[in-house]
């Protein structure tokens, strides 16, 4: 065989296996967005019993719960846990890391493909059998998983007495959705250091490439931590150990449901970065190309990352501030989760000074990253309250932190989703999304989700406690039920909006017009080769000759940049 | 020649990619065992009692089962060197004595775990009993790994394709002292400590 051809899949099986990390990129994408939509039907029948505590649901109440409609406590306690669950390890890993991951990176880095093209296949087809053990877990007597995504012992490891075979189900799904990511990771890392084109130096990477770098050493070392803990859990409920059990439930003595809690956000809250920071690198590079101008601070931007990555590992305490912790340890906790924000603020300057005198353009995928900007500062920010210990053993548990963790995980992870699929998708499909359809999008999505989560904020502010399935058996909420009104009706124009952009995605797929190469005028080396790429990328591996943010420069034929694989003229 | 052998031919940082991927994956198996062996400890510390693994286990035995997996190590090495020198009969010696050494070392712990169970020690009975199964345990199935991995390399060896792939010997070894770490440290909490 001749360099660059590469065996063509021949049968319908090797097309649907295939080890193409654009084809594994758009089976994790179709993949996220399919538990996109259903965890966000969840979210939307958990709006309704906010709002409404109680009533029959509409359309689909008989159908879901029985007669009459009502979703039940236990129901609801099952649709915020699943909802939680889907969403980070079904929907936001594979649409960001999965998904966007495995299509750029080898693009951006000049590589043929991922350094293990078979692992990478068989990472994506682990996460799709985790995907069928959660989807059947609903089916199961005592129904789906309900001890919260969080999953805290002794309620999650409690021996089938109030949770049924679900929640066992649970902790194999996430236990697969773990190893694929972990297995996912361990590729991005070899790849990035190994398979960089000549020329490729780590100070030419794209910062989305940065990131993705970063977000995969975290997977690596944490994604092991939870899978740990939860394999105890899982010996726990069928085993018959007793790692997290104590007291009259426990069959021994000697099990502390507390360590479960420090295994857990030892992980947990690496995993906050693990899903911001592909948002961040990517929306670093899009604030770069669509300002026309280099990005503010590049070297600024990877080192700060890389901090944020070397002081993840030791925050977790600021989770567990009411759980019982010595005074001191406190202390450096709160110390610790506010230095992170030293870092982050200095990413944050840097969107800001790359924008300054910027020729912005405001296109679709910039329009997206200017709207991260705005709800990562409240989410980021509000971040800094939670961190205050004094602060936080107020609103811990209340729908402060709720809307804290959706601010930054949901609406900047979701913009950022929007932002990186309606930048790559010319690259991924070779077709375009109508860019009005897009901005209209974003205008309604942006309004909506503040709409949404600024009235948590308020409710959380009043004391509203979550995982509560009527809150409002507490007199001191009665003023707090217009704030829930609000944000059902949020939450189901939101969901609606929704199906605005999957309309414009599922017809461009078909009929959006043809893209060419390099629509936006980027300089990265995904868009020096045809939209879509050829199956093995690069028809001779390119020299990189330059950054990746060569833009406002004056080139050839009126172009103002230079692409990465070009030589810098300083004429 | 294949375009991921073109690729896999420059690696930017030197290492050959299947080396970088074997230690990322230490890396990772490194933070499974830290949390568990940290959890094991934490455990232990925070009871108010915990038998004494002397009176509880056959150190004797356990003691022999550490010198064979030790032993294991050695035969590894001299797989390695054998296969850089290009020396394949020698390599496929080493292989097999590593993987009869690894498979004694797993006989033992058979028996151990039956002598446990039958003095009434089980995962479920104690604390103690759970800790014990649930880290050698782990520890037992990445030796079945191990061998599951050794075993596929010395029948591939007999293939032409072999020769291409001859730096797999080193990555699968560098597994398998990996392995051999875990369980001196594992003997070195549970039974000495
Ligand atoms: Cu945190």
């Amino acid at each position: 065989m001749t360099p660059g051809a590469h065996p063509r899949p021949a049968g319908l099986l090797a097309r649907v296996f295939s080890t193409d990390h654009k084809v594994i990129g758009k089976q994790y994408l179709f993949t996220g967005i399919f538990f996109l939509f259903f965890a966000g039907l969840m979210a939307l029948l958990i709006r309704w019993q906010l709002a409404y505590p109680f009533r029959s649901v509409p359309l689909v109440g008989g159908l879901l719960f029985g007669k009459g409609g009502i979703m039940g406590g236990e129901h609801y306690t099952m649709l915020f846990t699943m909802h939680g669950s889907l969403m980070v390890f079904f929907a936001v890993t594979p649409i960001l890391i999965g998904a966007m991951g495995n299509f750029v990176v080898p693009l951006q880095i000049g590589a043929r493909d991922m350094a293990y093209p078979r692992l990478n296949a068989t990472s994506y087809w682990i996460l799709f059998a985790g995907g069928l053990v959660m989807a059947a877990s609903f089916f199961v007597p005592g129904g789906a998983a309900s001890a919260g995504w969080t999953n805290y012992p002794p309620l999650s490891s409690d021996r089938g007495v109030t949770l049924g075979q679900g929640q066992t189900l649970w902790l194999l799904g996430i236990v697969l959705a773990g190893t694929s990511t972990l297995l996912g990771a361990i590729n991005f890392v070899a790849t990035i250091l190994n398979l960089r084109a000549p020329g490729m130096t780590l100070r030419r990477l794209p910062l989305a490439t940065w990131s993705y770098f970063f977000t995969s050493v975290l997977n690596v070392l944490w994604v092991p931590v939870v899978a740990a803990a939860l394999i105890l859990v899982l010996l726990d409920r069928v085993a018959g150990t007793s790692f997290f059990l104590a007291g009259a439930n426990a069959p021994f003595e000697g099990g502390q449901p507390l360590l479960y809690q420090h295994l857990f956000w030892g992980f947990g809250h690496p995993e906050v970065y693990i899903l911001i920071l592909p948002v961040w690198g990517i929306l670093s590079d899009l604030l770069s190309v669509f300002s026309r101008k280099p990005a503010f601070g590049y070297r600024v931007s990877v080192i700060a990352m890389a901090a944020i990555v070397a002081v993840s590992g030791i925050v977790w305490g600021h989770h567990m501030f009411t759980s019982g912790m010595s005074p001191l340890l406190g202390k450096a906790f709160v110390l610790l989760t506010l230095a992170v924000s030293v870092p982050t603020a200095l990413l944050f300057l840097n969107w800001l000074g790359t924008l300054w005198k910027g020729s912005i353009r405001f296109e679709p995928p910039m329009v997206y990253a200017l709207g991260i900007v705005f709800v990562f500062a409240v989410g980021g920010l509000t971040g800094v309250f939670n961190a205050l210990q004094a602060f936080d053993i107020y609103i811990h548990d209340t729908y402060f932190v709720v809307a804290h963790f959706h601010y930054t995980l949901a609406a900047s992870v979701f913009l950022g989703s929007f932002a990186a699929i309606s930048y790559w998708f010319p690259k991924m499909f070779g077709r375009r999304m109508n860019a009005r359809l897009s901005v209209v999008h974003f205008l309604l999505s942006f309004l909506l989700l503040n709409v949404v989560f600024l009235a948590m904020f308020r409710m959380g502010i009043a004391g509203m406690p979550r995982r509560v399935a009527d809150p409002f058996v507490y007199e001191y909420l009665q003023p707090m039920r217009g704030w829930s009104v609000l944000a059902g009706w949020g939450t189901l124009g939101l969901g609606l909006v929704q199906l605005l952009f999957a309309w414009d995605f599922f017809r461009s797929l078909r009929a959006g017009p043809a893209a060419p190469a390099n629509p936006w005028g980027a300089a990265t080396l995904e868009w020096s080769v045809a939209s879509p790429p050829p199956p093995h990328n690069f028809e001779r591996t390119p020299r990189v000759a330059g950054g990746p943010h060569e833009y406002g420069r004056p080139g050839p034929g009126g172009r103002d940049w230079v692409p990465q694989d070009e030589e810098v003229s300083l004429t | 020649m294949t375009a991921e052998a073109v690729d896999l031919e420059r690696p930017a940082t030197g290492v050959a990619s299947g080396k970088l991927g074997v230690w990322i994956f230490l890396a990772s198996e490194v933070m499974f065992f830290g949390a568990l062996v940290g959890s094991y400890l934490v455990l232990r510390m925070g009871s108010a009692s915990w038998p004494l693994p002397a009176a509880t286990l056959d150190t004797t035995l356990l003691g022999i089962n550490t010198f064979v997996l030790i032993t294991s190590s050695v035969t590894m090495v001299n797989a390695v060197r054998a296969a850089e020198r290009g020396d394949l009969p020698a390599m496929r010696r080493s292989l097999l004595a590593t993987i009869l050494l690894g498979g004694t070392f797993l006989g033992l712990k058979a028996f151990d775990y039956a002598h446990l169970v039958g003095g009434g020690i089980t995962i479920g009975s104690s604390l103690f009993g759970a800790c014990y199964f649930t880290l050698t345990g782990f520890h037992g199935l990445h030796v079945l790994g191990g061998l599951v991995t050794l075993v596929s390399l010395l029948l591939f060896s007999r293939r032409p394709a072999f020769a291409r792939r001859i730096a797999w010997i080193e990555n699968a070894g560098l597994y398998w002292h990996f392995v051999d770490v875990v369980w001196i440290v594992l003997f070195a909490i549970l039974v000495l400590l």
